[in-house]
Order: C-alpha cells, then sequence, then structure tokens
C-alpha cells in the first residue's frame, strides 16, 4: 500500500507575532472522538483508569501527561495527543460495546494563540467570557469563533488552543491573525 | 440575552439557534388523523406571559434546549435540557 504522509490544514504557514503573543498551528496530533452508549458510562471509566483519564464533565478537561481528554459536547470528548495512536486501537477495543470510538484527526485544524494578548484577541470573536473567575487555566468550551464552531481550552494563563473543522483553517487563521493586528495596533496608538 | 444551557452554563444567544415553539416535541402518534397533524404542524398560541420555545445549542453542546420564558417582561424562567439524561450512561 501506498505510504501516505499526514499533512496538517496549514502546513507550511509560518506563525505571526504581533505585541509578543504569537499565533500559530499546534503540532498534529491524533484526535479520537469517544461518544458512550447510553448505559456505557462505568465501562468508559474502567477502559480509561489504566491510562489515567477520567471522562471530562462539561467545560472540562482530564489530562495525564501528554495526553488529555476534552470534553467536546454532550455525552462526547475526544482523545487529544501523541501517545493516543498507540494507545487508541487498545482503547477502542476495551471500549467495543461501551462507546462510539472514531479517529477524527484529519477533521480538525488546530491553533494556538500566545502571549500577552491572547485574551484580548479572543475577545473580540468568542462570545465567552474569559476572564480567569470564569474561564481559568484548564478550563475547555464548546462555543463560537466569530461564525465557525469552536473547541476552546485555556492551556496555560496565556495560552489558548483554537480547535475548528478544517475546513475552516484558513478562515480561522484570518479572523484570529485579523484581530491580533487590531490589539498590537491599539498596544502601539497607546505607547 | 442569554441562556444558561444545563451543560454549559450561561452563554450568549449567538450560540444558540431558536427553533420555535415546544409543540414540537408533541409528535402526533401514528394513525392520528389529519387534523392532529394540521395542528402540530400549523397551529400556534401566541401568549402575553410564559411561553415554550425550542433552541438547540447549536454553537455548543448540540443540546436541545426547552425554554421557559415570559413574552411580556422578557424574563427567562427555565432552561431545560430535552433529552433525559441516559440511565447509567455519559453524564
Ligand atoms: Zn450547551
Amino acid at each position: 500500500m501506498a505510504e501516505l504522509i499526514a499533512k496538517s490544514a496549514l502546513a507550511g504557514h509560518a506563525p505571526l507575532t504581533l505585541a509578543a503573543t504569537t499565533l500559530a498551528e499546534a503540532p498534529m496530533t491524533q484526535i479520537t472522538a469517544i461518544l458512550p452508549f447510553p448505559g456505557g458510562a462505568k465501562a468508559v471509566a474502567a477502559a480509561l483508569r489504566p491510562f489515567g483519564l477520567t471522562f471530562p464533565d462539561p467545560n472540562r478537561q482530564s489530562v495525564n501527561g501528554a495526553m488529555r481528554l476534552v470534553w467536546t459536547g454532550r455525552e462526547q470528548a475526544f482523545l487529544v495527543g501523541p501517545a493516543a495512536p498507540e494507545m487508541a486501537p487498545g482503547l477502542a477495543a476495551t471500549l467495543d460495546g461501551a462507546a462510539a470510538v472514531t479517529d477524527q484527526s484529519d477533521g480538525w485544524a488546530v491553533l494556538t494563540l500566545s502571549g500577552p494578548l491572547a485574551r484580548e484577541t479572543l475577545a473580540r470573536l468568542v462570545p465567552l467570557d474569559l476572564r480567569d473567575t470564569a474561564f481559568a487555566v484548564g478550563a475547555v468550551a464548546r462555543s463560537g469563533l466569530n461564525h465557525m464552531q469552536m473547541i476552546l481550552t485555556r492551556s496555560d494563563t496565556a495560552t489558548y488552543e483554537v480547535m475548528v473543522f478544517r475546513s475552516m483553517a484558513r478562515t480561522a487563521w484570518h479572523e484570529l491573525a485579523e484581530a491580533l493586528q487590531t490589539q498590537a495596533a491599539r498596544l502601539d496608538a497607546m505607547s | 440575552m442569554r441562556l444558561t444551557c444545563p451543560l454549559c452554563g450561561p452563554r450568549d444567544r449567538r450560540e444558540f439557534y431558536y427553533y420555535g415553539s415546544d409543540d414540537y416535541l408533541n409528535r402526533p402518534a401514528e394513525g392520528d388523523g389529519p387534523q392532529a397533524w394540521d395542528a402540530y404542524l400549523h397551529l400556534r398560541d401566541n401568549p402575553a406571559g410564559i411561553t415554550h420555545d425550542l433552541w438547540y445549542h447549536d454553537m455548543g453542546c448540540s443540546s436541545w434546549l426547552r425554554v421557559t420564558r415570559n413574552t411580556v417582561t422578557h424574563e427567562i424562567h427555565a432552561v431545560d435540557a430535552v433529552a433525559a439524561p441516559a440511565k447509567g450512561g455519559a453524564k
């Protein structure tokens, strides 16, 4: 069989840094959707335990090293991380009958926005309260990035991860780059 | 305007899609006559006061929600998930 090379949605796109804030495409990871069947919660919890993960509550993620299980909707979570390809086959076997498990890796574009203007930039596009009290480090939200559906994770104090449908990658980049430019220009004008 | 999704919490109106009266939840039974289907599809109350709507959290968790609100005061009284949580299933 032909050896196919996986390409990310924005492969070759250089990062954009303005006012010490950087918009970049995240390194490619495996993304596996886990949707527990009715009555499957216990079996799902048992299958996740050896991997040090729990099925996340809404707006949360369960993290073990580089592996994350991110809440992405009603009775749905995404297993994200470089370790996922090795664990996914075993997990899929133990989850058989307890949850629907599908590979979503090529369906999403993942961007990171990091730096002092990250939050202000997102606030132009995202209808969420992004202050620390409402959206702390580790928080997850399924929300909108302007008109696009989005999964937003606050990875660190000044770092956010934005997941959009792969077909929206360039639009998401354009929206975020424009919002970051606006914020950087405003900072320039004030200094 | 904000709705408090039972899963996601308080969210902006932009995240939701409005579907109309919750009459759509009361689908006629198989074999019901044309009048029942006509009522289901077309007959709607237009209350000054409490009303029940269907909303879809399309930019959020993809839940169908039943919203109880007041058309006079614009108060939102309740937002409930249409789907009952599956017994022993995921949260
Ligand atoms: Zn929701």
